[in-house]
């Protein structure tokens, strides 16, 4: 999961990060109480979770309730990369001199904490120009270290003493969070040679949130996909009309990607998991028939461990109820696939033999 | 590098050659007995089973269950160990493993979190052990030995190796491997964590020299890089047994995780696009769709032919 830039920016503070004075708001109202408390001037950021927040216009300085007025609502009302505004953070004008940049995170490829730090922040990761990057291992970032990469970047005097200490606080704070990433990008130097971090970023490692109670009020998942989970099984919620359902993470990506081949539109990712029984394939459906949009289902599970049953009477089960009255295109292979057709015959699941011809039928069936 | 078929498999001539042990952590819980049970049908030779608080009972009225891993390592010559606690105990678990000298760890459990993960596979490489997995289905040797959680009916024992990240992607490929008439000679799955004890570079170190092996599959799906790693090293070891690949995720809209926590597109890290690109670079086709897999297979072959 990843964080908000004010929800980041909590954590820091706990930790001792320097940070510009801010309040988070979530409408107009609170707001106007915000900006008073503050004083002008002072920016006014969308938080989305996602990136490129400022060419989409969601950063805007405001130097008077005027200007609030205007672009407060605007801001508030901007769509980024698909996500709606969660808050909006109004936080103080700063007075640059460098913008740098500073991130941990966990390395898939290397399996320890690795530190990535360049003079040159301000902008996305992907263009972060010179970096310098240090492997730490599985432990705290060391002084000797934090003062190398200080040296590294150039830095001297208070500004280089307050890099080394933010350093090491951001380390702490990854390691004691079990964070995935944790990035402050821009990392600001100040007039007066302080070090502020003027924007954060933090990525959960979801498995570890059994650690993490303190973790959980950031929860930003949609209440479907949070019953989904609580049922045992994984679900994204998309923009199209077709459900796709199916056992395994990897086949219905595959699946996924069939159908969007096909000119099909998918309205959600479904896996009802290993330990898929009736009653979860049963929720599962439930859930589906509460998406908005969906116009059909589409149904690709290879049996292994998992019936096909299974999934059979859950269907049946869903008809007999009244809980789902859309058209179920399915393709039902491997453990007691023969006897889970013969089940479905006559009822509102059409039955096909590979998963390209559900795929068509199904993109076929919902265009009428 | 772990000589994955010795461990497996065994020399000719070794006393247990072509039945090795292997020991079951988390034997009495219900999914570990469940799959202890599939693996004994497929003829692995589980000889130990642990479960903190019952030793001394027995397990299917012919396996001893252990208490520690120790116990069960010193009453056995098991070096192999598959692992069924809840991803909460499975550090403890696994630090118990390789402490008693288990070479071999397969780990099943799913949501791990990454840093157990990391400090399991620290220990791991001071131990000179290897850890496939978590959240894996195993690795098996059709026809001869199952250590994992996969189903029996689309694997037989054959040529080509098959890598891959996800579960069910891998009983669907072999499946159309086998019913085009590829059978396998070993299938390792790596699991979708964001960091596997088993890398997909490392399955590929592990299987790349066996002389009987004719072909190679990679299942990957979105996320991390070990997709591209893999790809750069194929070309870096002019390893030219005929490859296929296929990738999962194209349609996956970015920064959403898809059901597998490695599953996630940040920016253009781990995207399709960017694994594709240097498979093609290594001359390695990707199937669209998991029936073109023995197809893409049977074109390679013949031009190697």
């Amino acid at each position: 999961m990843q964080l908000l830039e004010f929800q980041a920016k909590e954590l820091f503070r706990e930790y001792g990060i320097n940070l510009l004075e801010s309040i988070s708001s979530t409408s107009i109202e609170d707001g106007r109480k915000h900006a008073k408390e503050l004083g002008y001037p002072f920016v006014i950021k969308i938080q989305v979770p996602v990136g490129g927040r400022g060419k989409a216009g969601g950063i805007q300085k405001c130097q008077n309730d005027d200007e609030f007025e205007l672009k407060y609502p605007q801001v508030m009302d901007l769509t980024i990369k698909g996500e709606k505004a969660r808050a909006i953070l109004l936080e103080k004008m700063a007075d640059i001199k460098k913008e740098l940049y500073l991130s941990i995170f966990l390395n898939r490829s290397k399996r320890c904490y690795t530190i990535i730090a360049s003079a040159e922040g301000g902008v996305e990761i992907e263009s972060v120009k010179n970096q310098i990057i240090k492997e730490v291992g599985l432990g705290d970032v060391s002084d000797e270290l934090a003062k190398q990469v200080a040296k590294e970047m150039g830095l001297e005097g208070i500004t280089a003493e307050q890099f080394v200490d933010t350093l090491k606080k951001l380390s702490k704070l990854t390691i004691e969070k079990e964070a995935e990433l944790v990035e402050i990008n821009p990392l600001a130097i100040m007039q007066d040679d302080s070090i502020m971090a003027l924007d954060g970023k933090f990525v959960t490692d979801d498995n570890s949130n059994f650690r993490h109670p303190e973790l959980q009020k950031y929860q930003e998942k949609t209440a479907i996909e949070e019953q989904a989970e609580k049922s045992g099984f994984s679900l994204v919620e998309l923009d199209g009309d077709i459900a796709v359902v199916g056992n395994g993470a990897g086949l219905v990506m595959s699946t996924l990607d069939m159908l969007s081949d096909n000119g099909g539109k998918p309205a959600c990712f479904l896996d009802v998991g290993g330990g898929a029984t009736t009653e979860s394939v049963y929720e599962a459906l439930t859930l589906i028939s509460q998406l908005p949009k969906v116009k059909g289902i589409l149904v690709n599970l290879y049996g292994g461990i998992v019936k096909t049953t299974v999934v059979a009477e859950a269907f049946l089960k869903a008809y007999e109820n009244n809980l789902i009255d859309l058209p179920v295109f399915s393709r039902l292979k491997g453990t007691e696939s023969d006897k889970a057709k013969e089940m479905l015959q006559g009822s509102r699941t059409n039955i096909f033999d590979t998963v390209e011809e559900a795929i068509n039928a199904a993109v076929m069936g919902i265009k009428k | 590098m772990t000589d994955i078929f010795e461990l497996l498999k065994g020399k000719p001539g070794d006393p247990d050659y072509e039945n090795k042990e292997v020991i079951v952590q988390g034997i009495t819980g219900s999914y570990g007995s469940l799959h202890a049970g599939k693996m004994l049908e497929y003829g692995t030779n589980i000889t130990a089973g642990v479960t903190p608080g019952k030793g001394g009972q027995t397990w299917n009225e012919s396996v001893p269950i252990y208490n520690t891993m120790q116990e069960a390592v010193d009453a056995t010559d098991a070096k192999i160990s598959i692992i069924f606690v809840p991803a909460k105990s499975f550090l403890s678990a696994a630090k118990d493993a390789l402490n008693a000298g288990i070479k071999l760890l397969v780990a099943i459990p799913e949501h791990v979190p990454i840093r157990d993960t990391m400090e399991a596979l620290d220990l791991a490489n001071k131990k000179g052990a290897t850890i496939i997995g978590p959240n894996t289905p195993g690795i098996m040797i059709p026809e001869l030995i199952k250590i994992g959680i996969m189903p029996p009916m689309p694997f037989k024992a054959g040529k080509i190796a098959v890598l891959s990240k996800s579960g069910t992607l891998l009983y669907e490929i072999s499946d159309a491997l086998t019913n085009s008439g590829f059978g396998q000679s070993i299938t390792i799955g790596i699991g979708g964590d964001p960091v596997n004890g088993t890398r997909l570079i490392d399955a590929f170190e592990m299987v790349k020299d066996i002389p009987d092996m004719e072909g190679l599959v990679i299942v990957g799906e979105i996320g991390g890089d070990s997709e591209e790693m893999l790809a750069q090293r194929i070309i870096d070891c002019g390893f030219n047994k005929p490859t296929v690949a296929y990738i999962a995720g194209r349609a996956a809209p970015k920064e959403k995780r898809m059901g597998h926590a490695g599953a996630i597109v940040m920016g253009n890290y781990g995207s399709a696009e960017s694994k594709v690109s240097m498979f093609n670079k290594a001359n390695i086709p990707v199937a669209k769709r998991p029936a073109e897999v023995p197809v893409l297979l049977a074109g390679k072959m013949e031009k190697s032919d």
